[in-house]
């Protein structure tokens, strides 16, 4: 297997999917003529023509509904925006027209569509541009929404993502693009949605982590090994449909829970995830399930406040310490 | 003040029992101590005491009918006691004939022998669906805000090994009783069981130490010592759970001479016929010997130590109708041949009978399990938990073997020993077979 990028590993599930199914295509800001703000579409339309990756004008409520008229129509569009904090603009068109059509024409119409971007907090680009919004997408029934946290898991759930027959959000992150990793070459490789990943096996407690805090939850399980604690570390993955039976069986053997997450603490995917394992699990509880969420303030500029407001691989080793009761 | 008679936790594993036989009827005079009725549980028939003196007022559940655990059976009171506040809270007659569909809950596994009238009023209620036991515990004052304070999975611990929450302080915060109280006060109740007494450790066979003996649960089984598991014990037992169940079992074949022990029974028996010795019992002896040169094999796997016993508690396998019960035979390395030769009848007989009381039937260091006389001639048996280890005995034949170059026929007998991996390694193991199969085939070692 070669060792790649995030960003490359997402080019190669782009052009294998649209090279597989001529009814794929690509549009958002700068995908084509720049080769995308962060080089994800980079050769796309050098290869596949002006007709299959198109550059749209700064409208993102505008090309989210064509995209959705599109698939209602027959094709499977691929929708880039810059970053998910635009996508925004385009919530009437994702959550009134894409998540709900099928079930509104009663079953007629099918929107194979992929909403895909950069989320979560990048360098520095302040309040209005580190947002996590996984939640607000997960709440709604008939979209699903998907966060890898390697290349691997990147490439194979990206095109899962586009052979799908719903709409899916496909939320990448801007620190990880340059993260390498194995991925398998196969052009059949896949990873289902609706998987969890058990990262890293472990005996004492549950950290349940996505995206960005995936690589945080291993290096605080690696530290928290030498402390002597034993940490099992999950990626859902797909956030939804939740995996939530991985997860219950983990906590059923180790007792304890701690959910890392960059977004913010209520009304989050963690708050979620904490009552599915009350409401599943409660017998095999031995502590209350510790969340670590981003501040709950909006992202600061400040680079020593922006560091502040991301939890931290500390955060996660003091909550798993909390939850075996280690410092009582 | 009227006596509740609920059904009590007789056995270990025991979930509900069934009225075998009432030894008083309505209206008799009990006194407290004595026997009231017999209860048949998952093992074996007991006798269940009164915990209460008065009259056996009413009845509850007949003969042949089954109860959870803590249920109602039966109310001893005064003469002219009012007991129709009592029977009202009774369950309907129909709930013990046919048992609920829905999985036991465990709340039955509260252990209370006897409750006086008014502190009930919450049991019968408190038994819907989800109840655990706890919900019925009365509001204590062990945490600074009041209440008794433990978290989900202590209390469904507490239930399970019979720990009375109200007689713990819990170590996590604000007095939150938690897994590892839970686990404290269980190894504490192990250690503190009198019912050892001085006998176990003052005879060692072994060169002991400073190494402080624990006594165990069971009453008369042997005592031990816990070593803290090694790091490289404790990567062994995680690396090889995961790739066979729970137990890593592995097994270790070997071919027994066994012309001199048979010839040793015959001898034995001819001194004096009421003896009665087996092969088996010799096996049981053997195994005795050589367990007690090998202490790693004497021992059980826990889940933070290894557990080396002091003494040879052999369990031997009875096969009986509808099961099997392996009764123990303590300290089978002080006993004589006669003395484990008529434990070992009365135990199969009384097994036969279900009448084997719990201390008898658990709490094995190791065990035999023979199906020689069915004409197995080998076979692998399953280790029962906690044991470290179990010895299939197959059938004794006659077989050509080679002896100083020559064929010549002996009696040939193979016995497989499944291991707890975790604990016993292959050699480790290999060498303890070596040592049971040399003094097998020389018994007169036994003597040495």
């Amino acid at each position: 297997m070669a060792v790649i990028t995030m960003r490359e590993a997402l080019n190669q599930a782009l052009r294998e999917e649209m090279l597989r199914d001529e009814n794929v295509f690509l549009m958002g800001e700068e995908v084509a003529a720049y080769q995308g703000a962060y080089k994800v579409t980079k050769g796309l339309l050098e290869e596949l023509g002006p007709k299959r990756v198109i550059d749209t004008p700064i409208t993102e409520l505008g090309f989210a509904g064509l995209g959705v008229g599109a698939a209602m129509a027959g094709l499977r569009p691929i929708v880039e925006f810059m970053t998910f904090n635009f996508s925004i603009l385009a919530t009437d068109q994702i959550i009134n027209s894409a998540a709900k059509m099928l079930y509104m024409s009663g079953g007629q119409f099918k929107i194979p569509i992929v909403f895909r971007g950069p989320g979560g907090s990048a360098f520095q680009v302040s309040s209005q541009h580190s947002q996590a919004l996984e939640s607000w997408f997960a709440y709604f029934p008939g979209l699903k929404v998907v966060m890898p946290s390697t290349p691997a898991d990147a490439k194979g759930l990206l095109k899962s993502s586009i052979r799908d027959d719903d709409p899916v959000i496909f939320i990448e992150q801007e620190r990880m693009y340059g993260n390498k990793g194995e991925v398998p070459e196969d052009q059949e490789f896949t990873i289902p949605l609706g998987i969890a990943d058990v990262k890293r096996e472990g005996t004492d407690a549950t950290i349940v982590a996505r995206s960005l805090m995936v690589p945080a939850a291993l290096k605080a399980a690696e530290a928290l090994e030498k402390q002597g604690v034993s940490c099992e570390v999950i990626d859902p993955r797909t956030i939804r449909p939740l995996d939530i039976d991985t997860i219950v069986e983990s906590v059923k053997k180790t007792n304890r829970v701690v959910i890392a997450e960059e977004s913010h603490p209520f009304c989050g995917v963690g708050a979620e995830i904490s009552s599915e394992i009350m409401e599943r699990a409660f017998d095999y509880l031995d502590a209350p399930v510790k969340r670590v969420s981003a501040a709950d303030v909006p992202m600061p500029y400040a680079k020593n406040l922006e560091n502040l407001a991301i939890p931290t691989v500390d955060q996660i080793v003091a909550a798993v310490r909390e939850v075996t009761y280690l410092d009582e | 003040m009227a006596t509740q008679v609920i059904m009590p936790k007789l056995s270990p594993t025991m979930e509900e029992g069934q009225l075998s036989r009432w030894l008083k009827k309505e209206g008799d005079k009990v006194s407290m101590g004595e026997p009231l009725a017999e209860i048949d549980t998952d093992k074996a028939t007991m006798e269940m005491q009164a915990l209460g003196s008065g009259v056996l007022r009413k009845i509850l559940i007949k003969e042949g009918e089954s109860a959870p655990l803590g249920q109602l059976i039966a109310i001893i009171g005064a003469p002219d006691e009012d007991i129709a506040a009592l029977l009202d809270q009774a369950p309907e007659q129909s709930t013990q004939t046919t048992r609920p569909a829905e999985p036991k809950t465990e709340a039955d596994a509260t252990p209370p022998a006897m409750q006086t009238a008014g502190d009930n009023a919450s049991r019968s209620a408190d038994r819907s669906a989800e109840g655990n036991g706890r919900h019925a515990a009365p509001v204590m004052k062990n945490s600074p805000s009041g209440r008794l304070i433990v978290s989900p999975l202590a209390a469904r611990m507490a239930a399970e090994a019979g720990v009375d929450l109200r007689s713990l302080s819990g170590s996590g915060p604000g007095g939150r009783i938690i897994k590892r109280d839970i686990e404290t006060a269980i190894s504490q109740s192990k250690a503190a069981s009198p019912t050892i007494g001085a006998a176990a450790p003052q005879r060692h066979l072994r060169a002991v130490e400073t190494k402080t003996l624990q006594q165990p649960a069971t009453a008369g089984a042997s005592a031990y010592h816990d070593e803290p598991l090694s790091e490289m014990r404790r990567t062994i037992a995680r690396r090889l759970v995961t790739s066979l169940g729970p137990v890593p079992h592995f097994f270790l074949t070997a071919e027994i001479e066994m012309d001199r022990a048979a010839e040793m029974r015959r001898n034995v028996n001819a001194l004096d016929p009421e003896l009665k010795i087996s092969v088996n019992d010799i096996i049981i002896k053997v195994a005795a010997a050589a367990l007690l040169q090998h202490s790693q094999v004497n021992a059980s796997f826990q889940e933070k130590a290894v557990r080396y016993y002091e003494h040879a508690d052999i369990g031997v396998a009875v096969a009986i109708e509808d099961g099997l019960i392996t009764p123990v035979v303590r300290s089978a390395d002080q006993k004589s041949l006669s003395e484990i030769a008529s434990e070992v009848r009365d135990f199969a007989e009384r097994a036969r009978n279900r009448k084997l009381r719990p201390e008898e039937y658990t709490g094995a260091s190791f065990s035999i399990s023979n199906l020689g006389m069915f004409g197995i001639d080998e076979f692998t048996a399953v280790i029962n938990p906690p044991e470290g280890a179990i010895l299939a005995v197959g059938a004794m034949s006659p077989k050509p073997v080679v002896r100083d170059n020559e064929i010549t026929v002996r009696q040939m007998m193979r016995v497989t020993m499944s291991c707890d991996h975790r604990v016993i390694d292959g050699a480790t193991g290999a060498k303890f077979l070596q040592t049971f199969k040399k003094i097998l085939e020389n018994p007169l070692y036994l003597v040495v």
